[in-house]
């Protein structure tokens, strides 16, 4: 069963336009996709190869403005962005990479933190080139939402796919071995320099395309937007966190997860406190409904709390135990 | 063959090595004893280029060692086995061991290799699809000196393989050193179990604070008065 499952979801996924047949729901999957690949952008990098990144914001806001430039600058159009923004951000990763990886653990993860923020001032002070705080704004290709939801699946199932494929070979192994010890692997022989380069590349051109897909998507970005350190980094973060760290799945669930709790709490539980308000026509009940759509930071923090007291290795990662809550065990007979 | 000579070594500003030499020989036990915080792994892990040093030189049969990269020393025969084991811990036993041959000859041997590892350590053949950290203590330094044997090293380098391990464990893991000596591996052991090693041992060197201040052959130095004052307590 547990075999057939992601088959499952990737068929429904696949026939998923023909059933939600109104533009939220299309618009909420897409969500959902670009969050798995984001998530399994952060999880090959931090997950696999033990760098944990808060720099998924660099990536995904260079991909996004690259789109965006093509069409704003060139007069091109944003799809040859799309095409190109993945090789930008590895061009972007390779001089990043080769200077901090000399650094470890904490330090490497406050440059990546760094990254991000420097790259958001950039775009917000270099007016000349990207609009500065006005943004960019393109002209969408489709109205119609399917063809975007079938091009980010694509991209999905690619970047799953890929990392599945990755892990697999000798490169999965070395990057599992940079993580558990990196003195270790490089005693054994592990160049740890060029497959931790290798890791964040891939990272990087994953995190990249889906930034490019999100500018032609949604046909505006801003600064503070697309490299957003709570919005896109952390998130990344969590997605990884709450599916399960160095799992191949687990950003996929993680995606359902996250962004499904945003929306939650961002339609003020689906809509419960507005129909509260209008029937008990209470003032305390309409004040709430307007604060608790913008408490989802509160929902994900304690949602993060959860998942690492009770289930440190994500959702994916500890899904034996999950199931053992729910179903009890059947006791195994003793040899004797 | 392995020849360190004046090297000092420096964490930041600390100057932890003064000026150590040292000498390892074809198929020899060396043993380096002394306190903690003597320098004794830090020699060792500068030799696999873990650390630099700020002057001296390593050679390996005539090959220059301390401007290498670390990866690239084990590529001239060197093998780490480094303290507390350090292996993959989420890797299986048999994972942990491929991880030890990844390079040059050792890669088209690695079964025979295994093959060999798993006859010194039955217990390993055993437990070969278990993760490496659900191991117990004793077979977890097992496996890191089978990985490190995976390497077919001319040169093998343990850093404190008694470290935790009970006398009777302790017994064993050093006659497995022992004989991996006998099949033509030089060794360099580093060790606070200083009474049972330096009976072992063909020749061994005594550190103290950075320094190397005595050397000779391991039961003459078992002898000496000031040895037995400082490591034993006679």
């Amino acid at each position: 069963m547990k075999k057939y499952l992601p088959l499952i979801l990737l068929i429904l996924l696949i026939i998923f336009p023909l059933i939600g047949r109104d533009d939220y729901h299309r618009h909420l999957m897409i969500l959902v996709l670009m969050w798995v690949v984001i998530g399994t952008g952060w999880n090959i990098i931090a997950g696999c190869t033990g760098q944990v990144s808060f720099g998924a914001s660099a990536f995904f806001g260079v991909g996004a403005y690259t789109a965006g430039l093509f069409s704003f600058k060139l007069g091109l159009s944003p799809w040859w962005g799309l095409a190109v923004s993945g090789l930008v951000c590895m061009a972007l990763a390779f001089p990043f990479g080769w200077i901090s990886f000399r650094l470890r653990g904490p330090y490497f993860a406050l440059v990546t933190l760094a990254l991000g923020e420097i790259l958001r001032h950039i775009a917000t002070v270099w007016e000349s080139l990207t609009g500065g705080m006005v943004g960019i704004l393109i002209v969408q290709t489709y109205v119609s939402k399917v063809p975007y939801y079938y091009m980010v699946l694509a991209l999905a199932i690619l970047s799953v796919v890929g990392v599945k494929v990755i892990m697999g070979t000798k490169w999965g192994y070395y990057f599992l071995s940079i993580r558990e010890d990196q003195d270790a692997a490089e005693s054994l022989g592990i160049n740890t320099q060029f497959y931790k380069m290798l890791s964040l590349n891939i990272s990087a051109f994953i995190t990249g395309m889906v930034g490019a897909l999100y500018m032609v998507y949604m046909g505006f970005i801003d600064p503070k937007v697309v490299f957003s350190l709570h919005d896109i980094s952390i998130m990344a973060i969590l997605v990884g966190i709450v599916g399960g760290v160095g799992t191949i799945y687990g950003p996929v669930v993680g995606a359902f997860i996250m962004v499904g709790l945003q929306e939650f709490f961002r339609t003020g539980f689906f809509g419960l406190f507005k129909w509260l308000g209008a029937v008990t026509d209470a003032q305390a009940v309409k004040v709430a409904a307007k604060y608790v759509s913008e408490a989802h930071v509160l929902g994900f923090g304690i949602l993060v709390v959860l998942v690492i007291l009770y289930l440190p290795n994500g959702i994916v990662g500890d899904w034996g135990k999950i199931i053992g809550a729910f179903i009890p065990r059947r006791k195994k007979e003793v040899q004797r | 063959m392995l020849k360190v000579d004046g090297i000092d070594v420096f964490y930041g500003d600390l100057q932890v090595l003064w000026n150590v030499s040292l000498e390892v020989r074809e198929n020899e036990i060396l043993v380096l004893v002394g306190a903690n915080g003597a320098g004794k792994s830090t020699t060792i892990k500068t030799i696999s280029s873990l650390l630099r040093p700020d002057k001296g030189r390593i050679t390996f049969n005539g090959h220059r060692l301390d401007q290498e990269p670390a990866h690239k020393i084990i590529g001239h025969g060197i093998v780490h086995v480094p303290e507390g084991r350090r292996l993959f811990t989420q890797m299986s036993v048999e994972e942990n061991l491929i991880m030890g041959s990844l390079h040059g000859e050792a890669k088209p041997k690695r079964l025979e290799t295994m093959a060999y590892v798993y006859e010194l350590f039955p217990r390993l053949k055993e437990r070969r699809k278990q993760l490496g950290g659900t191991l117990s203590g004793g077979e977890q330094q097992m496996l890191a000196i089978g990985r490190g044997l995976m390497s077919l090293p001319k040169l093998m380098m343990f850093d404190e393989p008694s470290l935790g391990l009970s006398p009777i464990l302790v017994q064993n893991i050093f006659g497995i050193i022992k004989k991996i000596s006998q099949e033509g591996v030089a060794v360099l052991l580093v060790e606070q179990n200083v009474m049972q090693t330096l009976k072992m041992c063909d020749r061994a060197y005594v550190m103290e604070n950075g320094r190397i201040v005595m050397e000779g052959p391991g039961p003459e130095l078992l002898e000496n008065a000031q040895v037995k004052e400082a490591f034993l307590g006679i």
